[in-house]
């Protein structure tokens, strides 16, 4: 292993990497625009549900019902019907996703309070939509006047974003995601480009070693990939004021092992790939089940034994139980190692299996 | 040139029975090579003869299926790292970066090779200097023309002074007068001490050669001097002047003593084996058909060479 050697090649590449506007533009761009679009986007608070309200009691109660839900502002109480059919036709027609219906013996039934004493139909088809459901289920109902409470609901108590503002979940994940994109794809296009356009064949004649070039390739893009750490973090505290509450250096440690583990993964997928093309389908096929089954979309919990599993053998996964842990709940590194393991562990997999297939294809 | 061994001991390249498998492919057959130090070696083959590949193994790129190779007192596969710091290897294809320009190119080879610093600034400039790439110097390799990618790619191949330059194919991208240029450049590195290995297809720089091998798929079909090969030529060349030259080709191409026939401008030039009266025999033949021809000796060239020598062996 020659420095010199190594540090030529990072130099040509960061040179190479210059003249390339549009890789160039990419590297801010694609955080910045994912940060936006994700944090703008992404909002499991719904608010303003279009729902319509058919209160077949019309007693004073049941008014003072419906004007409590709409000063909720969780539902835009923008239809008034009278018969039930019409529940039924707007939810179909996607007019409305939520309906409250308060049946003829509404008081008599929260007197008994053995029955519902309403019911509030939702558009089961959209997830969002039942989410909000669940947060009006446990309406507190005994805001009402003069009412014994029937059920009480379920106090939901909020650590770490109790606001419930979404990038604050968001964000950190974020981070992880950006650079899966980018790191992966970067290295393994980079790796691919030299054996595509040729100059391998002249590079292999000179003193430099494989171990050299990959390296020496791929040391630019670690730097970059702190820098769209800390652009990611900027924007995420300056446009959505997303907190890192644990230490600074623990969220650069976390990531450089995060990164690293990515670089793998992409100098892999350079000896899977012919073409640049072809690296960019196998990123893309890597990436997808990293996006969905991390714990960034879907909550992890929920998902089924094989799928968390599988989701345990990616990088993603560990990254994100690191860098939400240090930047919500300002838990250390340290007392996160089994997940800096996971990384590490993953690393030297990828890197063991690349050095193999390249042997095998030189020999 | 490198003093640090005692140079021009021994041949530069010696390989004996150098083979090459892919898969079911034979591409090198049992080659059997010397080339000495400080000559202009040629190998002359059509696309697919085995050059490139045999190039290739030359360099430590490639391990060979079968045979022992020595380059530069080096032993193949084996010494392959210890190898590539004296050689320069310039492929077929131009692979060098084209979004880094002249300058940035060669000093990125420069350190490749260990060449840095004040050393790789006076060496740039003596190339820039020696291959006119003086003005180009901050442009862009891939916005150069045909022939001054050729310098810049002659240029980064000889930049650390390597003591054998294996060249494959390199003037196979560029203009008669880049190509004249070229070669001239390759016989002052010869003089100045270094071995050259080229690769070509063409008949004239074959020539140009002090010693050639004529390679035909993947087997050595001759070799030595260019005049001694033309002079061992195993055939008569004949020059046949007459009216119809394409069917008179025809007739000719068909006897089995004819090797090779080929229509240069109006006449045909005719490769036919050695034979008493053999210029009586193809005017008779001719005039059988109707066609009134003059058929005289002509002095062998190398084309013939290579047409008598790729004609030995029938078609796999």
């Amino acid at each position: 292993m020659n420095l010199g050697r190594m540090l030529a090649v990072a130099r040509k590449e960061l040179l190479q990497l210059k003249r390339d506007r549009l890789s160039l533009a990419m590297i801010m761009g694609v955080p910045t625009l994912e940060l936006l679009m994700f944090g703008f986007a992404i909002n499991l608070d719904v608010r303003h549900l279009p729902a319509a309200v058919l209160d077949q009691a019309g007693t004073a109660l049941s008014r003072e019902l419906v004007d409590e839900l709409a000063s909720s502002q969780v539902l835009d109480l923008r239809k008034r019907l009278v018969a039930p059919q019409e529940v039924i036709a707007l939810l179909r027609r996607g007019e409305v996703s939520a309906a409250v219906v308060i049946p003829p013996d509404f008081e008599a039934r929260l007197q008994r309070g053995d029955r519902p004493a309403w019911q509030l139909v939702v558009d089961g088809s959209d997830q969002s939509v039942q989410a909000a459901a669940r947060q009006l289920a446990a309406f507190p109902l005994g805001s009402l006047r003069g009412l014994p409470e029937p059920s009480a609901g379920v106090e939901i108590v909020n650590f770490y974003n109790p606001e419930r503002r979404a990038p604050v979940n968001t964000v950190p994940g974020l981070v992880g995601v950006i650079l899966t994109m980018t790191m992966v794809l970067f290295t393994a296009m980079a790796l691919v480009r030299e054996q595509e356009r040729g100059n391998l064949e002249m590079l292999i004649a000179t003193p430099l070693s494989p171990l050299e070039l990959t390296v020496g390739k791929v040391l630019p893009y670690v730097a970059i990939g702190l820098v769209q750490v800390t652009l990611i973090l900027l924007l995420g505290w300056v446009v959505f004021g997303v907190p890192v509450r644990g230490s600074l250096l623990d969220v650069y440690g976390a990531s450089l092992c995060f990164i690293v583990a990515s670089l793998a993964l992409g100098i892999f997928i350079s000896t899977l790939a012919k073409t640049q093309f072809q690296s960019m389908q196998v990123t893309l096929f890597a990436f997808m089940p990293q996006i969905l089954l991390s714990g960034f979309m879907f909550p992890f919990n929920g998902m089924p034994q094989v799928a968390q599993w599988l989701a345990e053998a990616m990088p993603l996964t560990h990254f994100l139980r690191l860098i939400r842990g240090v930047m919500l709940r300002s838990a250390r590194l340290t007392e996160l190692w089994p997940e800096l393991l996971a990384l590490l562990a993953f690393t030297v997999v990828m890197l063991a299996v690349a050095v193999a297939r390249t042997k095998k294809r030189l020999a | 040139m490198s003093t640090e061994i005692p140079a021009a001991i021994g041949p530069a390249i010696v390989a004996e029975g150098l083979s090459k498998r892919f898969g079911a492919v034979l591409a090198v057959d049992s080659l059997r090579l010397s080339v000495r130090r400080s000559e202009v070696y040629g190998f002359l083959g059509p696309n697919g003869s085995g050059k490139s590949t045999t190039i290739r193994m030359l360099c430590g790129l490639l391990a060979p299926s079968a045979g022992s190779v020595e380059v530069l007192g080096y032993r193949l596969p084996g010494e392959a790292e210890e190898l590539k710091r004296r050689i320069g290897y310039m492929t077929q294809k131009f692979s060098l970066y084209d979004d880094l320009s002249v300058e940035e190119n060669l000093q990125f080879l420069g350190a490749l090779h260990g060449v840095h610093g004040a050393r790789a600034r006076t060496r740039i400039d003596e190339l820039c200097e020696l291959y006119r790439l003086g003005e180009f110097r901050r442009r862009l390799a891939g916005t150069l023309s045909g022939g001054q990618r050729q310098r810049l790619a002659l240029a980064s191949t000889v930049l650390h002074q390597p003591e054998l330059l294996l060249l494959d194919e390199p003037t196979s991208a560029v203009d008669p007068q880049s190509r004249r240029e070229f070669w001239d450049a390759l016989f002052d590195l010869a003089q100045a001490g270094a071995t050259l290995l080229v690769s070509t297809h063409y008949m004239d720089e074959a020539e140009r050669c002090h010693r050639l091998a004529i390679l035909d798929r993947g087997r050595l079909v001759a070799d030595g001097e260019p005049q001694a090969l033309m002079g061992e030529l195993p055939g008569t060349t004949l020059r046949v002047d007459c009216s119809e030259p394409r069917q008179a080709q025809a007739i000719l191409a068909r006897l089995p003593e004819v090797l090779g026939a080929a229509q240069i401008g109006g006449h045909l030039r005719v490769l036919a084996a050695h034979g008493p009266r053999r210029v009586e025999q193809l005017r008779e033949v001719l005039r059988g058909a109707g066609i009134e021809a003059e058929v005289a000796p002509t002095p062998p060239n190398l084309e013939d060479v290579f047409v008598a020598a790729t004609r030995r062996r029938p078609a796999p």
